[in-house]
């Protein structure tokens, strides 16, 4: 574990990059991770973003199949807003953990 | 000195990663259907190129009337278990029916695990980009048509074409 500075804050960075604390996230804080992976945010990105927090705060295993059955996204929108890594970049983007899942 | 031991360190750490997988499926049984599908999905959620070749019984896969209905087999199978972690007896194991009953069972497993039936697996791996293919031989052999493939089947190719779709040097084929 570390600490890195993102958009102003002090935040705590897995190795990898992924937030320790899905609490000490914002918008702000997204923005700048997705242009390090060279995305731009959208309206919609935020939607899966913010879905994909509720579903950590729950406590719920995520995978691309539930994402895809959200009703925010189909599988195929998925990979066009986060490109190469449907689940890995939106969760370090939304700050939870990466995930474990393997589907 | 002092630098030479520097750049080797540095060598060591310089990560190449995969870029392309190459995956053939030549068996039918739904364990060995869903190896291939879970690696393949996999490898397009890390976003490498991926091809799957389905040959052989593995055209049970992606073939729209059995695709669904995948069995396991429950003889020769030592490492099948009975619920609750006993040995499956092999002479059970042949009763008619038997072999439909565990399979629908892993099947509902696997569901509860969120993982998706064939049809819908494939739909997500094309979804990401990966691509379908079926053998010529094997398709010819078991006459079928590209009607009775899934539509996520992309075409029927040959070995050679399929050969030639495995070039780059980060690319890696596994049979499974």
């Amino acid at each position: 574990m570390s600490v890195k500075t993102i958009a102003g804050v002090e935040v705590n960075v897995s190795e990898e990059g992924y937030l320790e604390d899905m609490s000490q996230w914002n918008e702000e804080i997204a923005k700048e991770i997705a242009g390090e992976i060279g995305i731009e945010l959208t309206p919609k990105h935020f939607e899966v973003l913010n879905y994909l927090r509720e579903k950590t705060a729950a406590k719920e295993a995520l995978t691309i199949r539930k994402v895809g059955k959200s009703g925010i996204v189909d599988i195929k929108e998925l990979y066009k807003l986060f490109p190469k890594g449907p689940l890995k970049f939106s969760s370090k983007i939304a700050g939870i953990p990466k995930p474990t899942s393997c589907i | 000195m002092e630098t030479k031991e520097k750049e080797v360190k540095t060598a060591k750490k310089e990560k190449k990663p995969l870029e392309k997988v190459c995956i053939i499926c030549a068996k039918g049984s739904l364990e060995d259907v869903y190896a291939t599908l879970v690696m393949a999905n996999g490898a397009v959620m890390e976003g490498i190129e991926t091809n799957v070749f389905f040959t052989f019984f593995g055209l049970e896969g992606i073939t729209k009337k059995t695709m669904n209905h995948l069995h396991t087999a429950t003889t020769g199978n030592p490492a099948m278990r009975m619920p609750g972690g006993l040995p499956f007896p092999t002479m059970l194991g042949g009763l008619p029916g038997v072999e439909t009953a565990v399979s629908s069972m892993m099947r509902k497993q696997m569901e509860a695990l969120d993982m998706p039936p064939v049809d819908e697996f494939l739909e997500m791996i094309t979804a990401g980009g990966g691509t379908i293919y079926a053998c010529k031989l094997a398709v010819d052999m078991f006459k079928l048509k590209k009607e009775d493939l899934s539509d996520e089947v992309d075409s029927i190719i040959t070995i050679g074409e399929f050969y030639e779709l495995c070039d780059g040097d980060r690319t890696q084929i596994i049979f499974t």
